[in-house]
């Protein structure tokens, strides 16, 4: 059975292979290459699940030594797999997710004339996040944390001519290579800590390493989070990734590889449990995002821009969660699977209208919409409804017990984190409120509005309309698309509930990420009633100010904090001033510096023997009687010498 | 007596190097021809040494001794251990993807100028460079060494001062006399280094009695040899300084991006994967093994030489607009990590050196031969004179994003490997280096991303409308680079097996032992 | 006679020798002057030979003229061909070599 394991990697790295070396030849078959080797993928996790609960909750955890990777004196880095739980969850959910992508990619990039490579890429995105949460060891994850980066990388650049997307993929790729500096840091830490990166090792002994080390590690893990998983301060690149195909962005910066991070932390729980500052740090870094991603997603008219402002800010909330220990941990990862169901969802929505709708992405050329697409109308309202929480939907109960969880942290910490998680509640009822009643409701502003050229930034080139600016005519997208929004929308409808009630995740993580109920200073369902409340002030506010007002088809001025918003809260600016303007002056004085004084030097002592060897070159006059003349003159020297000497 | 397998190695080349030029003029093909094919040979030869060579056997192995300059004590000694044989083993593999790449890089402009002769002269140089470098891997004799290390000047001289690339922005005058800066700047340099490296050859012989590395090791190691503490610094100091040159170690850097900036790619791949690799190899062999306490006693300084090196470079890569001087710049920091894995003194860091001295050769030969391809069709180096290249070459693009990836030491890539054992192995020692030396790794993204974005992505510019992808020749050269990359990044344990006694020898050499974890050392 | 006064008239003569290779232009006089230099050599070889009582210095004498002749015959051909192709005699105007 543990030979699936390798199985469940190779099968999408085969694909990524044969899709990108095969040429042109595979153009006509190769989505469905892709797509059948995703779901080959899906079905062998799906055989070891049915595997593993047929086994106790203590013997669930499978490993597979496969190779011994580096072996170096004192250093063995091996390739090896750990199929426990967690691992699982998230095998279910990058293969089940992936391959519903995958089938949406076939109808959305149809009009691509590089759809062969895109499935390739979305095959290597597979390969690499299931390595990251099969690896038995740190060194060993790292490269999947990396091979998610570079098809991160790939497929945000996906549309490589035009300028915006190729940017957009740089800077998501440099932004996480200062994590990958994190977890590289934190890497060598354990090994000259522990002399080993094994999960086995690592977190068995956490124990024996002194805090400060524990304090590193953990800290450093944390930069590798934020980096991947676009938290607070490392969180700039997750809205220009949105350059890339909408099924990107559903698959890899909503469903997937943003919450990577969330897996890392819950991984090393022992180290984070064994360290309460670093905790600390964790909880404030989620709370601020949390907060930070909120206020973002509400002053975007970009729909997918608004869409990944919710992405960072609901990640904040599990990254909030994994901070208060065993309390959430598994709370996190819950609200990170149901969080997969219906942001995919989401994603795929967006996707669907702006198919329909010539590639437009401003919601304020949007309006009225539920009467062309109704399709992506009620599966983007099941989603929409299940992120807000309202009762009875996955949001809810995933949502609500992080909160529940903060408030049962205790003391006053556990008031302030209750209070930032509510108005983060109120907050997100606002602003995906606001994303549905412009895009579906109201007057139909697009009707006499001219398409965005698709060299603009943030427009997707897949269209059908091949850059045609006429005016879009909405409708619904064909069955490969719908069918997996609806798939989806199953799961942000009834997830949550299959894992709520009675507790059965709880159950299921228990065993590997161990489980604290705390001490809650407010009843359960108190915590309930104020988080209905709170989406309903959402909500009502939203109503109030987009459906019963017109919407103006340019964005008002807005008040400073609006405009601050849309600039992502300056963190570009920031970025543009201090690093790259900064960075920029620094090269370019040593780029002069080593020409004028590492280089100077040396040329200096080159023409100040050429200097001189030109002077001595005067006295080579050509003259006969006056080299007759310093033969003369040096005989007199020497005889004078030799006659001093004798004399001395 | 059995077959001298050693000498061969070196001998093949050397004689094709002969014959090679002695070709007629009319048979250019058949030159190259008649080079790629000794190169070839000599490929089977280096890869019958790896079959041959016993890990964690003798430390030098398939010795031959013959005496020489009887009067000096010089002798004709060889042998490899696995440092070498694995060096050797990287060399005989480039020189034949060097010589595809450079298959028309000394074409006679006219076609039919049958007097041309620099065809021949081309290829016969680059055979005699391998020829040279190979031997030095395998001296074994401290004054065989120091000649082989000055003569690959010789003709490596003449390929950066004599050939260069096509088309220049400031036309053909201004190239031949940037290219003769570049040459002689290379050749003083050079010289300089060897110089002082004579002084102290002589002044070895003078303290020691004797050049075999063998002898003086065994005698040092016995006790019977005793060198003043002040003589064995001077010594090691004269060493150093020109292998640092070769290496080259800031700030001794300056002629290298002169020279890969003016030099064919093939040519500039020639100098930075495998002519530079005699300096780092030689600190393993000579400044470790000769002097293994002026060593210690230089380590602090030449780390932070290292670091300052691998983001020095790293920095001033980012700045460059021309694509060959990036390149070049990379390598500086590259060879920064070599330098301070060496010197870190542990095993991983050892291992991780010479991981990097062989998967840095391959990646920059990817990289710089891709970028050869490209200069090559727009006449071009600068930067600024590309854009849009993928949608018009996609396979030229997508060979030199794996090069860049693999330059960036993406892991799953060789160059990671390499790259994580130097810095774990650092960073056991030296925190504080290890951890300056991982920013290495994010600016190493900004520059390698920064050239792919500028010069493959965007919109197509007009010059680049037409320009034709990858031939097969050119793809012949680089998938095997590019499959051997990704092999050593999954699988190096061939190599770390032949690496690994020998780095066990040399920690041995200078009596380091590897730090403890911390928690073993705690129970 | 005292040989030492030889000895003052040979310094004499080497004396005017060299002044005279330093002063004069011509390239004949210059030239006559090397020959009163080399034989004012000559005459100090002699009378060492005749102070020390052995026979040493009258044969180096002999080397010197028999090596004198040789040069006339190689300078004065190089003389009369500087002449042929210049017109003149001066040693100044031979100055080619010189960077």
């Amino acid at each position: 059975m543990e030979n699936l394991i390798a199985l469940l990697i190779a099968a999408p790295l085969l694909g990524a292979a044969v899709l990108l070396c095969g040429g042109r030849r595979l153009d006509k078959a190769g989505h469905w290459l892709g797509t059948l080797l995703a779901g080959a993928s899906f079905v062998i996790g799906a055989v070891l699940f049915v595997d593993m609960l047929g086994r106790s909750a203590d013997h669930r955890t499978v490993t597979k030594h496969l190779f011994s990777w580096i072996p170096v004196e004192g250093f063995q880095a091996n390739v090896g797999f750990q199929l426990d739980q967690l691992s699982m969850t998230f095998v279910l959910l990058i293969t089940g997710v992936g391959t519903l992508i995958h089938i949406y990619s076939i109808g959305y990039m149809e009009h691509d004339e590089n759809r062969r490579r895109f499935f390739g890429y979305l095959n290597l995105f597979l390969a690499a996040m299931l390595l990251l949460v099969l690896a038995d060891n740190y060194l060993l994850l790292y490269v999947g944390w990396e091979g998610v980066g570079l098809a991160s990388y790939l497929l945000i650049g996906f549309w490589q001519h035009k300028p915006s997307a190729a940017t957009a993929a740089k800077k998501a790729f440099l932004v996480n290579r200062v994590g990958d500096m994190g977890l590289s840091i934190a890497i060598m830490v354990m090994f000259t800590t522990f002399g080993s990166f094994a999960f086995s090792t690592v977190l068995g002994e956490t124990g024996g390493a002194s805090s400060g080390r524990n304090t590193a590690i953990g800290l450093m893990l944390l930069l590798a989070a934020c980096g991947k998983s676009a938290q607070v301060p490392l969180q700039s690149w997750l809205g220009d990734a949105m350059e890339g195909p909408t099924p990107v962005s559903a698959l890899i910066h909503a469903a997937t590889m943003v919450t990577a991070g969330v897996y890392l932390i819950t991984r090393s729980g022992a180290i984070f449990n064994a360290v309460p500052d670093v905790q600390t740090v964790v909880v404030i870094v989620g709370a601020v995002t949390l907060l930070f991603g909120a206020i973002v997603g509400c002053a975007k008219d970009d729909i997918k821009k608004a869409l990944a402002g919710s992405t960072m800010s609901q990640i904040g909330y599990m990254v909030l969660a994994t901070g208060l220990g065993p309390i959430g941990y598994v709370f996190a990862i819950m609200h990170l699977v149901t969080h997969g169901f219906f942001k995919a969802g989401l994603f795929l929505g967006a996707g669907s209208v702006m198919h329909g709708m010539n590639d437009e992405v401003d919601m304020r050329k949007y309006g009225g919409l539920r009467k062309y697409m109704p399709v992506t109308f009620v599966t983007f309202g099941l989603g929409y409804l299940a992120i807000i929480g309202f009762p009875g939907l996955s949001g809810f109960f995933s949502k609500d017990k992080i909160i529940e969880a903060a408030f049962a942290k205790g003391g006053t910490e556990g008031w302030i984190l209750g209070a930032v998680t509510l108005l983060g509640a109120a907050i997100t009822a606002y602003y995906m409120t606001r994303v549905m009643v412009m895009t579906f409701f109201g007057e139909e502003r697009w009707k006499h509005a001219k398409t965005a050229s698709p060299d603009q930034p943030g427009v997707e080139p897949a269209a059908e309309t091949h850059g045609a600016h006429d005016e879009p005519h909405p409708h619904e997208s064909p069955k490969s698309m719908t069918i997996p929004m609806i798939v989806l929308a199953f799961g942000s409808v009834f997830a949550g509930g299959i894992f709520g009630i009675g507790d059965r995740f709880v159950k299921w993580l228990e065993p590997v990420t161990s489980f604290d109920h705390g001490n809650s200073p407010v009843a359960e369902w108190t915590v309930t009633a104020a988080t209905i409340v709170c989406l309903l002030i959402g909500v009502g506010l939203a109503v109030a100010q987009y459906g019963r007002k017109p919407v103006p088809a340019v964005a008002p001025r807005g008040s400073l904090l609006t405009r601050a918003a849309r600039r992502d809260l300056l963190q570009d600016d920031f970025n543009h001033v201090v690093l790259v303007r900064g960075g920029e002056h620094l090269t370019r004085s040593l780029v002069y510096l080593d020409h004028s004084l590492v280089d100077g030097v040396v040329n200096g002592t080159a023409a100040s023997v050429g200097g001189l060897s030109g002077r001595l070159r005067k006295l080579q006059n050509g003259f006969a009687r006056s080299y007759a003349v310093s033969m003369f003159g040096g005989a007199v020297v020497i005889i004078a010498a030799t006659l001093l000497m004798r004399a001395v | 007596m059995s077959f001298p397998l050693l000498t061969a190695t070196a001998a093949l080349p050397a004689l094709g190097a002969i014959a090679t030029a002695a070709v007629p003029a009319a048979r250019r093909t058949a030159a190259k021809w008649l080079a790629l094919l000794v190169s070839v040979g000599t490929l089977v030869l280096a890869a019958i040494q790896l079959v041959r060579f016993e890990p964690g056997g003798a430390r030098y192995q398939l010795t031959e001794s013959h005496a020489w300059i009887k009067d000096f004590g010089v002798r004709y000694e060889l042998g490899v251990d696995g440092i070498g044989v694995a060096l050797i083993g990287l060399t005989a593999l480039l020189i034949p993807f060097i010589i595809a790449a450079g298959w028309h890089d000394a074409d006679p402009l006219e076609t039919n100028s049958s007097r041309w002769r620099p065809t021949q002269g081309f290829f016969a140089l680059i055979l005699a460079v391998e020829a040279m470098v190979v031997l030095s891997f395998e001296a074994t004799d401290v004054f065989l060494f120091y000649i082989l290390f000055e003569a690959m000047l010789i003709p490596m001289y003449f390929l950066i001062g004599g050939f260069g690339d096509r088309a220049h922005a400031q036309g053909d005058e201004a190239a031949a006399t940037q290219r003769s800066y570049a040459a002689v700047k290379f050749l003083l340099y050079n010289l300089v280094g060897g110089l002082i490296m004579l002084a102290a050859v002589i002044g070895l012989y003078v303290v020691a009695g004797s050049f075999s590395l063998n002898e003086i090791a065994a005698a040092r190691a016995s006790g019977s040899l005793h060198m003043a503490t002040n003589t064995e610094r001077l010594l090691f100091l004269g060493f150093f300084f020109a292998f640092a040159v070769k290496a080259p170690l800031w700030p001794l850097h300056t002629w290298l991006p002169n020279a890969m900036g003016e030099a064919t790619a093939p040519v500039a791949v020639l100098i930075t994967a495998v002519v530079d690799k005699v300096g780092t190899f030689a600190m393993l062999r000579f400044c470790l093994q000769l002097f293994p306490e002026a060593s210690k006693w230089a380590t602090p300084v030449i780390v932070v030489l290292a670091v300052i090196s691998i983001i020095y470079g790293a920095l001033l890569a980012v700045g460059q607009r021309d694509i060959k001087r990036l390149v070049a710049y990379a390598s500086i920091s590259h060879f920064g990590f070599i330098i301070m894995g060496i010197f870190a003194m542990t095993s991983q860091g050892q291992s991780g050196a010479t991981l990097y001295m062989v998967n840095h050769g391959i990646s920059t030969a990817a990289l710089m031969l891709v970028a050869g391809f490209l200069i090559s069709r727009r006449g071009s180096r600068l930067i600024s004179d590309y854009g849009g290249v993928q949608k018009v070459a996609p396979v030229l693009a997508g060979t030199f994003l794996i090069g860049g990836l693999a330059t960036l030491s993406l892991p799953g890539l060789a160059p990671f490997v390499s790259e994580f054992l130097v810095l774990v192995g650092t960073f056991s020692r030296y925190p504080a280096a290890g951890i300056v030396a991982t920013l290495g790794i994010v600016l190493a993204a900004l520059y390698v991303l920064v050239l792919y974005q500028r010069t493959m992505t965007g919109p197509v510019k007009a010059e680049i409308q037409g320009m034709p992808d990858l031939k097969v020749r050119e793809l012949l050269v680089v998938a095997p680079l590019i499959g051997l990359l990704i092999f050593l990044g999954v699988y190096p344990k061939p190599l770390t097996d032949i690496v690994n006694p020998s780095v066990r020898q040399t920690m041995s050499d200078v009596q380091k032992k590897d730090p403890n974890p911390v928690v073993e050392a705690a129970k | 006679m005292n040989p030492v006064n030889y000895l003052y008239l040979a310094a004499l003569l080497f004396t005017i020798g060299a002044a005279g290779v330093l002063i004069r232009r011509n390239a004949i006089v210059v030239f006559m002057c090397v020959e009163l230099m080399l034989n004012a050599c000559n005459l100090a070889f002699v009378c060492f030979s005749r102070l020390h009582g052995n026979l040493d210095g009258q044969i180096i004498a002999f080397f010197t003229m028999v090596v004198a002749a040789a040069e006339v015959v190689v300078g004065l051909a190089i003389i009369v061909s500087l002449f042929r192709s210049r017109h003149s005699a001066s040693v100044d105007d031979a100055s080619l070599m010189k960077l």
